[in-house]
C-alpha cells in the first residue's frame, strides 16, 4: 500500500512540468497560497466582526441581579384597594426608566390562588400584557384599563376584555421591618401560575411558554 | 495664455459633441471664455483618461428606453431623491442631536426646532420626508407590480427592492424614537413588543432592540446607531445594486404597449 502511494504521481503536478513540484505533491503552491490568503482574510474579518456581533447581542444573555426597592410603609396599604407606587427599573435615565406598580395587602378572601400563599403584598405591574402601554386602576369600575387598545383587567389583574393575551405581570414583595419592598417582576398565566418574566404580547397558556422562551439570563428567586 | 494640450475627444453621443467651427470662426482663438471652456474640457479629459468614467456614465445615463415610457417610470428616481433628501437633512440634524435618554435628546430636538436658524425647516424636511419616502416606495412597488416589471429577468431586482422596503421601514421605526417625547417613547414600547410577539425568536429580537430586558439607558443610542449608521449604509449599497440592475436589464414597456408588427417582416414563409 505504502509502496503504491509513493509511486503515485500527483494529479496536480503530473505531466505538467511545474518547476519545483515534487513527487506526491497533492496541493500546488498556487492553491496553497490562495487558500492561505483566504484563510488569513477570514481570520482578520472575524477578528473584528465577531467581537462587534457579541457586543450587539450580548445584552440578550446578560443576567441582571435582583433589585429590591422600598415603596412605602405597611400603614400605607389596604387589602381592598390599590395604591400606585413608582418603581425605577432602569436607573439614570429619568422618567423613561420608571414604571408604576399597583400595591395592596394580601387579602385571603380575594387571593385564593394557591400560588399567592405567603405573599405579604400583591404588586401588580401597570405594563399592559397586550403591547406594554400603561394601564391605570379605575376605582369606579374596579378594573385596570389600558388607554391604547382597550385591554381590561379585573381586581386580580386577569383579563376580562380586549386584546391582552395573559393577566398583568406581578412583582415579588417582602416586608423588611416596617417598610414594604418590591422586587423582581414575574409573569402569570390565566390561572395565575407563575413564570419567568415575559414581554407583553406573549401568551403563557398552552404551548405559549415554549413558543416564547424566557431570557437566558433570567434567574430564579 | 498658451493653448493647453488636447486629448482625443471622448466618444460622446451626437447632441453632446462639440460642433465643428463655423466658417469664419477662428479655431480655438475665442478669448478668455473659450480658454475657460477648454480648461474645463481638459480637466474632464484628464480624469476620464485615468478612470474611463465617461464610458460608465454613458452606459448609465444614455440608455435605450422602450416606447410608452411615462411619468410612472419616475417613481423610482423620486424615491431615490427622497432618500438623498433624508440623508442630507439627517447629516445636518446629527450635528445637533444628542442621544441622551435623561432629557438631553428631547432638549436637543427642542433646541433644533425652536432656536436653530432654519432648524424647524430642516427637521420638518426630515420628518415629513420620511413619510414621503415610504409613500413613494409603495407607489414605485405598485408600478412595478402592475406593469409586470418584476418578471424574468428582473426578479432579483424585485427581491432587492423588498429588502429596501424593509430597510426603509426599519429607518421609520428607529427614527420615531429619537425625539424622545411621550409619543416616541410609547410608540417604541409598542413597536418593540410587536416584534416580541413573533414566536421563538421574537423575545430575543426584543432584547436585541432594547439592549436588555427593559427599555434602558442604551436603547436610545442603539436606535440612533441603527438609524444613522447601520441601515443608511445598507440602503445606499442596495440602491446602488438596484440601479445597476436597472441599467443592466433596461426598463420594461408598459403592458398596454403592443409590439409593432411590420407586415413585410411577417410575409416570409420558412
Amino acid at each position: 500500500m505504502s509502496d503504491k502511494r509513493s509511486k503515485q504521481k500527483s494529479k496536480y503536478t503530473l505531466d505538467r512540468n511545474i518547476p519545483g513540484a515534487f513527487e506526491g505533491e497533492t496541493v500546488t503552491r498556487r492553491r496553497f497560497m490562495t487558500g492561505t490568503a483566504h484563510t488569513a482574510g477570514a481570520i482578520a474579518a472575524s477578528a473584528f466582526a465577531l467581537p462587534a456581533l457579541g457586543f450587539a447581542i450580548g445584552p440578550i444573555f446578560k443576567s441582571t441581579p435582583h433589585h429590591w426597592e422600598v415603596v412605602g410603609t405597611e400603614g400605607m396599604f389596604t387589602d381592598t384597594n390599590y395604591v400606585p407606587v413608582v418603581l425605577t427599573v432602569a436607573p439614570n435615565i429619568g422618567e423613561a426608566g420608571k414604571t408604576t406598580v399597583y400595591v395592596r395587602k394580601f387579602n385571603p378572601e380575594l387571593d385564593t390562588d394557591p400560588y399567592d400563599k405567603g405573599t405579604p403584598y400583591i404588586a401588580i405591574s401597570s405594563r399592559c400584557a397586550h403591547l406594554g402601554c400603561p394601564v391605570r386602576w379605575v376605582d369606579a369600575a374596579e378594573r385596570f384599563i389600558c388607554p391604547c387598545h382597550g385591554g381590561v383587567y379585573d381586581l386580580l389583574g386577569r383579563r376580562v376584555g380586549g386584546p391582552p393575551v395573559r393577566p398583568l405581570d406581578r412583582f415579588y414583595t417582602r416586608v423588611a421591618g416596617e417598610s414594604v419592598e418590591v422586587g423582581p417582576r414575574f409573569s402569570v398565566n390565566s390561572e395565575l401560575k407563575r413564570f419567568s418574566p415575559r414581554d407583553p404580547g406573549e401568551p403563557l397558556d398552552g404551548i405559549g411558554q415554549y413558543l416564547y422562551p424566557s431570557r437566558p439570563g433570567a434567574q430564579k428567586l | 495664455m498658451p493653448k493647453l494640450p488636447k486629448l482625443p475627444a471622448p466618444p460622446l453621443p451626437p447632441p453632446l459633441r462639440e460642433p465643428p467651427p463655423r466658417p469664419g470662426e477662428a479655431n480655438g482663438e475665442g478669448g478668455p471664455i473659450e480658454d475657460a471652456r477648454q480648461a474645463g474640457i481638459t480637466v474632464v479629459d484628464w480624469v476620464d483618461e485615468r478612470t474611463s468614467l465617461s464610458g460608465a456614465a454613458r452606459w448609465m445615463m444614455f440608455r435605450k428606453v422602450p416606447k410608452g415610457t411615462n411619468w410612472f417610470y419616475t417613481l423610482g428616481s423620486a424615491t431615490m431623491f427622497a432618500f438623498l433628501s433624508q440623508a442630507v437633512t439627517g447629516v445636518f440634524l446629527a450635528m445637533y442631536y444628542r442621544p441622551d435618554p435623561a432629557g438631553g435628546a428631547y432638549e436637543s430636538i427642542r433646541y433644533v426646532t425652536n432656536d436653530v436658524f432654519l432648524g424647524q425647516f430642516v427637521r420638518g424636511m426630515h420628518k415629513w420626508g420620511s413619510s414621503v419616502m415610504v409613500i413613494l416606495v409603495f407607489l414605485h412597488m405598485g408600478r412595478t407590480f402592475f406593469f409586470g416589471a418584476y418578471k424574468y429577468p428582473r426578479e432579483l431586482n424585485w427581491v432587492i427592492g423588498v429588502v429596501l422596503l424593509i430597510l426603509t421601514m426599519t429607518m421609520s421605526f428607529t427614527g420615531y424614537l429619537l425625539p424622545f417625547d411621550q409619543r416616541a417613547y410609547w410608540a417604541t414600547i409598542v413597536g418593540v413588543n410587536i416584534n416580541g410577539t413573533g414566536p421563538l425568536i421574537g423575545p430575543y429580537l426584543s432584547d436585541f432592540l432594547r439592549g436588555g430586558s427593559e427599555f434602558g439607558a442604551t436603547t436610545l443610542s442603539r436606535f440612533y446607531a441603527i438609524h444613522m449608521l447601520l441601515v443608511p449604509g445598507l440602503l445606499a449599497a442596495l440602491i446602488g445594486a438596484h440601479l445597476y440592475l436597472v441599467a443592466k436589464l433596461g426598463t420594461t414597456a408598459p403592458p398596454w404597449q403592443k409590439a409593432e408588427t411590420r407586415p413585410e417582416l411577417r410575409e416570409t414563409e420558412v
